[in-house]
C-alpha cells in the first residue's frame, strides 16, 4: 500500500487523477477501521491531512461552506446558530478524541446510510463541492447517494466542501441508539423547518439501502401547514397531522433486519422520532414568532 | 446546560457500614501504616491510568517473528484438505503448522477435559477454530500468507440448541468421548448434567396458594477485557521455552502447554506479562500453545497479538442459557417449592462447562430457603462457540431467572417484591438445596433492607429552566426525547455466589516470603504466582505483609513459575487463597524472626520469653506495646524466606444423582436497587443509579472492594441493557465480533452507585474476608430488569433487553 501526502490541494486533485483507486484519508474514522479489520486494503492511501484548506469554513450571506475536514468538534463549537441540525448530529458521532478528528467529509466519502451527518445535511439542504484536475461542480444532497455505500462522485474526484444552507427556522436531529454514546446508529431522522420558503424538509439514516427525504411526508405536511394558515397564525399542529406526518416517514423508509435491530423497529422508531421532532421545531417556530412579535 | 451528575459517585456514593457482627481481632499490625483495612494506592494505578503501564501486547524481543493463526470461517464442518504450500512459499514466512505438525502424541488441551485441539484435525467444531500458524517476520506478512493457506470444507449441519443437539439424530459434536462425565449424562452431547433434589417438591407443591411458572433467556456475554490476548515465547538455549503471557493461572497453562510441547515442565518458563483485565476469559489457553511452538520451531522468539476481531473467537464467553423455572408460595409469603432447569449452552468445546454447571444448579434458587426442591443443570456441546468462565460463573444466569421469578410470586401473592424476599431469606445456619449447612454470616434481609433504606435520586431530574437536558434522558445527547414517553421504575434483587473452587478441588495456593535488612531498612518480599488481572492482589498482598510482618518496605516479586501455584486469578478467590497463602507465609517468618530475636536478644529482656510478640513499625514489640529489639538489629545479615502452601477448607463433590455434599466454602451476598427512566415509546432505557449493598466480610482495602462492587454492577449492567454476542441459528457463526456492535457501557451508560460495604466476617477465611469480584455482577442484572419491568409492565423474560422487545417491534 503506497502512502500519498499532497502538500496543497493541487498536488492532492493529481494524485487522485493519476491514481483513481486512491482512498482518500483526513480523520480516519471510517477509513481506518476498515484497514484495521482487514476489510479494503487499497493500493493507495491518499492523505489529506496536509491540505490546510480543507479545514476551513466561511458563512456566506445564504450559506456556509464547510470544508471537507472541519472536525465534528468545531461545527458543535462555532456553527450551532446556522446548522443548528448538522450541530445536533454532530454531538452524536462517536467520542470527543473521534470528533476532533472526523469531518463531514468523511462521511459524504463512504456513503453509509448510518452516517450521522447525512439526515442533517438531506434537511437541511446542501450541496457537495467536488473537484478533480478537470474542474469543479457541485452536487445536490439530494442527487449525491446513489446506493449502498456509493456516491455521485467520479473517480478522479474529492470532495473539497459541503455548502449547507444556513437555517431559516428549527432544526432537529435524533438517532437511536443502544447506547448513550459511541454508538452507530440504528436510525436517525433530521427535520428542517424552512420558514422563508415555507417548505419542510427530512433525512433518514439508516432505514433505507442510501439516506434519504421523506418526500411524501415532507409534501402533506408542507400543505396541512399552508391549507390552515399555521405558518402564519402559528397555532399548535394538530395530533392527527403529526401522527400523519409520522407514519408518512415511516413508510419512506426500506429499512432491514440486522443485528442492529429489526426493520420493524426502525420504522417504528422514525415514526416517533418524526412526530417528536415536529413537535419541538414547531414549538421553537411558534416560540420565536411570538418573540418577534413582542419585539414589535 | 445544567453541569451532568451521572457516573461514578466514588467518594461520595460509597460507604462502609457499621459492622453488625464482632469484628475479627487483628493483633499484629494496627500500628503498621498501609496495612490491612486501608486504602493505599495501587502501585499500577497511574502506570495505567497514564497509558505508560506495559501489556502482554506491548512485548518485544531482538530478531522477533509474529504469529498469525489462520480460523476456520465455518462453524462445522470437515475438513477435506489443507495445502499451505503457497503460505511456506511467501518471503518472510519462517515456519507454517497444521496438526500434523504437532511434536508429541498430546494433541488436546482443557482446562478439565482435554477435547480442544491445538489445531483442528480433520473437523472443526465452531466458527474462528484454529487451524494452522504461522510465524513470519512481520505481522502483515504472517497475516497474508495465513490467508494463503487453502482449507477445503464440506459443512455439516450445525448443533446449535438443546432440541439440535440430542435429537435423536443428532450428528455427535465429540465422537468418541472418554472423559468422566460421559457415563452420566442422558446425551453424549451433554458435557455434564447436575440434579439436585431435596425434599418432595412434588408434594410440597400441593401445599402452595400459588404457583408460577417462567421460561426464560440469558444473551451470550462476553468479558470484553481491553487487553487481547497476547504473549511471547522465546526459545531457551536448554531446549526449553519462556512464555512471558497474560493470563489468569500460570501454572493451569504450564499444566496444558508442557504435554503438547514435549518438554517437561521445567523446561517451560512462564512468566506474567501485563494483562488487560481477564473476567473469566483467560483461565482457558488461547496463543499460548501456537507461540511456544513456532518458537521451538523456528528457534527463534515469537510473538502473538490477537486484533479485536479475533480476541472474540479467541476466548470462551459466558454460556448463553434457557431457564424454566417453577415457585410456589403459600399466602403468608413463604416460599412452598421450586423446581427449575437450567440449559447452558457450552458451545464445541467443555472449557469450564462442568463447573458452571455446578454452580448454576446448587445456587440454582438463590439466597432462599426452600425445603422441597428439584432442581437440575446441564451444559450442552453444539457448534456454537465455546463458552466457559465468565465472573459470575453459572450463578449469573441462575440469578436473573430466580429473581424474576420471585418478583412474579410477589406480585401474585400482592407483596411488596423486598419483603417478599425477606420472608424468605437465607441466614446463618440455613441449609442450601445440597444440603450444605451455611456456617458464616449470610445477611440477606439485611441487604436488602440497606439497598432500599438509600434514598431516592430526585424524579425527572431532566428538567431545567432551559429546557430539557437530553443528557439526563434515555438516548442522551443522541436527543431522543425531551421527557416524552419516559417512564421511571424500580427494582430489585439479590444474589448468592460461591468464593473459591468447590466440589472438592484442592484449592491451595503458594506464596514465599522473604524478610531481610536492604539499606538499613527491613524488606519484606512476597512472591506468589497470581495473575494480577486488575483485581488489586498485588496491592493487597503487600498490605497483609506490612500488617504481618511491621514493615514499611515491601517488594512484588512478578508473578512466574519459579515459586508454586496460586490457582486462578478467579471465583472471587484470590484474595482469600492467596491473600491467605501470604499471611501464612508471613506467619511463618515472623515465627523465625522471633526466633532468631529471642537467640540474639532473649536474655537482655524476660519479655522475649513470656509475652506475646509482635512485629510492628520495624520493631518487635510485646502486645503491651514495649519495644524489644529494631528489627534491623534482630536480622542483621540474616534472610529469613518461607515458601509455603495453603488451603481453605476442604470441600466434596455433588452427589451426581441428588447434588447432595458440601460443595462450597464460602459464600458472597450482594442486593441491589436499580431506577431506570424508559423511554417506553422508543424502547430506550437510561439506569440512572444501581445501589449496592454487600457483605464483604472484611475490607482489606475499601477503595478496592468498591472499585470491584461498581465495576461487577456495571458489567451487569452491560448484559441487562446492551451486551449480547449474536451467533446465527442457521451458520451458527458469530455476527458481531466488534466493539462496533458488541456495546459495553460507555461513562455515559454508567449510572451512580452507590455502595453500602458490610462487614461480617467469616471466621474460617483470613482477616474474615470474604471473595467479593463477583456477587455484584448477579443482582445488578435482574435489578435492571426489574425496575424495566417495573417501568413498562412488560414480562421481559429475557436479557439483555433490547428496543424491539420493549416496543413490541
Amino acid at each position: 500500500m503506497d502512502f500519498l501526502r499532497p502538500a496543497s490541494w493541487e498536488e492532492a486533485l493529481a494524485a487522485k487523477a493519476e491514481h483513481p483507486t486512491a482512498v482518500p484519508i483526513a480523520g480516519g474514522t471510517d477509513v481506518m477501521v476498515e484497514i484495521n479489520f482487514d476489510h479494503r486494503r487499497p493500493e493507495y492511501l491518499l492523505d489529506l491531512n496536509r491540505v490546510g484548506d480543507l479545514y476551513e469554513w466561511e458563512v456566506g450571506q445564504d450559506s456556509v461552506r464547510l470544508g471537507a475536514s472541519v472536525p465534528y468538534s468545531r461545527i458543535m463549537e462555532s456553527l450551532r446558530a446556522e446548522l443548528p441540525g448538522l450541530a445536533l448530529a454532530s454531538h452524536t458521532v462517536a467520542s470527543p478524541q473521534i470528533r476532533n478528528r472526523g469531518g463531514v467529509g468523511g462521511n459524504l466519502g463512504t456513503a453509509s446510510p448510518a452516517g450521522d451527518a447525512h439526515p442533517a445535511l438531506l434537511a437541511a439542504g446542501a450541496e457537495v463541492e467536488a473537484e478533480s484536475v478537470r474542474g469543479s461542480r457541485r452536487i445536490p444532497i439530494d442527487a449525491f447517494y446513489t446506493g449502498v455505500k456509493r456516491n455521485a462522485l467520479a473517480p478522479d474526484e474529492l470532495i473539497r466542501a459541503v455548502h449547507v444552507k444556513k437555517a431559516d427556522g428549527p432544526q432537529q436531529y435524533s438517532k437511536v441508539g443502544t447506547r448513550n454514546a459511541m454508538v452507530i446508529a440504528v436510525c436517525a431522522f433530521g427535520l428542517a423547518l424552512h420558514p422563508e420558503t415555507r417548505t419542510v424538509r427530512t433525512g433518514i439514516g439508516s432505514a433505507a439501502p442510501t439516506p434519504v427525504r421523506a418526500r411524501t411526508a415532507e409534501e402533506f405536511l408542507e400543505a396541512a401547514l399552508e391549507e390552515d394558515g399555521f405558518w402564519d397564525n402559528g397555532k399548535i399542529i394538530t395530533p392527527s397531522v403529526a401522527k400523519q406526518f409520522a407514519d408518512l416517514c415511516a413508510a419512506a423508509c426500506n429499512p432491514i433486519d440486522d443485528v442492529r435491530g429489526t426493520a420493524r423497529y426502525r420504522r417504528h422508531a422514525v415514526g416517533v422520532m418524526a412526530r417528536r421532532t415536529l413537535t419541538w421545531t414547531w414549538e421553537s417556530y411558534r416560540g420565536a414568532r411570538r418573540a418577534s412579535k413582542g419585539a414589535a | 446546560m445544567p453541569s451532568p451528575t451521572s457516573g461514578f459517585d466514588r467518594a461520595g456514593g460509597a460507604s462502609i457500614g457499621a459492622p453488625l457482627g464482632t469484628p475479627v481481632k487483628v493483633t499484629q499490625g494496627s500500628r503498621t501504616k498501609g496495612g490491612v483495612g486501608e486504602s493505599t494506592l495501587r502501585p499500577d494505578g497511574t502506570l495505567k491510568v497514564t497509558g505508560e503501564f506495559a501489556y502482554s501486547s506491548d512485548l518485544w524481543h531482538e530478531d522477533m517473528l509474529w504469529g498469525q493463526i489462520l480460523r476456520s470461517t465455518v462453524a462445522h464442518a470437515e475438513i477435506v484438505s489443507l495445502d499451505t504450500s503457497e503460505a511456506l512459499a511467501t518471503p518472510g514466512v519462517y515456519a507454517v503448522m497444521t496438526y500434523d505438525d504437532l511434536p508429541t502424541d498430546v494433541k488436546h488441551y482443557g482446562l478439565e477435559i482435554q477435547d480442544t485441539p491445538v489445531l483442528a484435525h480433520g473437523k472443526v467444531r465452531h466458527h474462528g477454530e484454529p487451524v494452522a500458524i504461522v510465524a513470519a517476520d512481520h505481522p502483515e506478512t504472517a497475516r497474508r500468507a495465513a490467508a494463503k493457506i487453502k482449507v477445503e470444507y464440506r459443512e455439516l449441519p450445525v448443533i446449535t440448541d438443546e432440541a439440535s443437539a440430542t435429537a435423536p439424530d443428532a450428528i455427535l459434536v465429540h465422537e468418541n468421548r472418554d472423559d468422566h462425565h460421559v457415563g452420566h449424562v442422558p446425551h453424549p452431547n451433554i458435557v455434564h448434567r447436575q440434579p439436585i433434589v431435596r425434599g418432595d417438591a412434588d408434594a410440597a407443591a400441593g401445599r402452595a396458594d400459588v404457583v408460577v411458572r417462567g421460561e426464560y433467556t440469558f444473551g451470550m456475554q462476553d468479558q470484553a477485557f481491553l487487553g487481547p490476548e497476547s504473549g511471547l515465547a522465546v526459545p531457551e538455549e536448554d531446549g526449553g521455552v519462556h512464555l512471558y503471557i497474560a493470563t489468569q493461572w500460570l501454572h493451569s497453562d504450564l499444566r496444558q502447554i508442557a504435554p503438547v510441547l514435549g518438554l517437561p515442565e521445567n523446561k517451560v518458563r512462564m512468566t506474567l506479562a501485563g494483562v488487560g483485565g481477564a473476567f473469566g476469559g483467560r483461565e482457558d489457553l488461547s496463543m499460548q500453545i501456537h507461540a511456544c511452538l513456532l518458537a521451538l520451531r523456528t528457534g527463534k522468539p515469537v510473538k502473538i497479538v490477537y486484533n479485536r476481531f479475533e480476541s472474540f473467537f479467541g476466548h470462551v464467553h459466558r454460556h448463553p442459557a434457557k431457564l424454566f423455572y417453577e415457585h410456589g408460595a403459600t399466602r403468608d409469603g413463604k416460599l412452598t417449592h421450586v423446581k427449575c432447569r437450567i440449559v447452558l449452552d457450552g458451545g464445541a468445546y467443555a472449557s469450564a462447562s462442568p463447573a458452571v454447571v455446578g454452580n448454576a444448579s446448587s445456587l440454582g434458587i438463590g439466597p432462599y430457603v426452600v425445603d422441597d426442591v428439584d432442581i437440575e443443570a446441564i451444559a450442552l456441546y453444539t457448534n456454537n462457540p465455546p463458552c466457559g468462565a465468565m465472573r459470575g460463573f453459572g450463578a449469573v444466569q441462575a440469578c436473573f431467572a430466580y429473581e424474576a421469578q420471585m418478583d412474579k410470586v410477589a406480585k401474585e401473592l400482592g407483596l411488596d417484591p423486598v419483603e417478599f424476599r425477606q420472608r424468605n431469606a437465607m441466614e446463618q445456619g440455613a441449609l442450601l438445596p445440597t444440603g450444605q449447612r451455611v456456617d458464616s454470616p449470610a445477611p440477606v434481609a439485611e441487604l436488602l433492607r440497606r439497598v432500599k433504606a438509600m434514598p431516592l435520586p430526585p424524579e425527572r431530574q431532566w428538567e431545567s429552566s432551559e429546557g430539557a437536558d437530553v443528557r439526563q434522558l434515555p438516548g442522551g445527547l443522541s436527543n431522543t426525547t425531551h421527557g416524552e414517553g419516559v417512564v421511571r421504575g424500580i427494582g430489585y434483587a439479590v444474589g448468592i455466589k460461591n468464593v473459591g473452587f468447590s466440589e472438592g478441588f484442592d484449592d491451595y495456593s503458594t506464596a514465599k516470603v522473604r524478610m531481610e535488612v536492604v539499606a538499613g531498612e527491613p524488606v519484606a518480599t512476597v512472591h506468589t504466582a497470581m495473575a494480577e488481572v486488575g483485581q488489586g492482589g498485588v496491592t493487597v498482598h503487600a498490605q497483609i505483609a506490612r500488617t504481618e510482618l511491621g514493615v514499611a518496605q515491601v517488594t512484588i516479586h512478578p508473578a512466574n513459575t519459579e515459586v508454586g501455584s496460586a490457582g486462578s486469578t478467579s471465583a472471587s478467590r484470590q484474595t482469600y487463597v492467596t491473600g491467605g497463602a501470604v499471611k501464612n507465609s508471613c506467619e511463618l517468618v515472623r515465627e523465625k524472626v522471633l526466633e532468631i530475636g529471642r537467640r540474639r536478644f532473649g536474655s537482655h529482656h524476660p519479655a522475649w520469653a513470656t509475652a506475646e510478640l509482635l512485629l510492628e513499625g520495624g520493631k518487635v514489640v510485646t502486645d503491651g506495646g514495649e519495644v524489644l529489639a529494631d528489627l534491623v538489629d534482630v536480622l542483621a545479615d540474616e534472610a529469613v524466606e518461607v515458601e509455603a502452601q495453603w488451603r481453605h477448607r476442604p470441600t466434596e463433590p455433588f452427589d451426581l444423582r441428588t447434588g447432595q455434599g458440601n460443595g462450597h466454602v464460602q459464600y458472597s451476598f450482594a442486593a441491589h436497587r436499580a431506577v431506570v427512566e424508559v423511554d417506553t415509546e422508543l424502547g430506550l432505557v437510561k439506569v440512572i443509579e444501581l445501589a449496592c449493598a454487600q457483605d464483604v466480610g472484611k475490607a482489606l482495602n475499601p477503595l478496592s472492594v468498591i472499585g470491584q462492587i461498581q465495576g461487577g454492577t456495571t458489567q451487569g449492567l452491560g448484559v441487562a441493557v446492551m451486551e449480547e454476542i449474536i451467533v446465527d441459528p442457521k451458520t451458527a457463526k458469530v455476527r458481531n465480533p466488534s466493539f462496533t456492535d458488541y456495546l459495553i457501557p460507555t461513562i455515559l451508560d454508567t449510572p451512580t452507585i452507590p455502595v453500602d460495604v458490610l462487614e461480617l466476617a467469616d471466621d474460617h477465611a483470613p482477616y474474615g474476608l470474604r471473595g467479593i469480584g463477583e456477587a455484584p455482577t448477579l443482582s445488578s442484572t435482574p435489578a435492571v430488569l426489574a425496575a424495566i419491568r417495573n417501568a413498562t409492565g412488560l414480562e421481559l423474560d429475557r436479557t439483555p433487553v433490547r428496543p424491539e422487545h420493549l416496543t413490541g417491534t
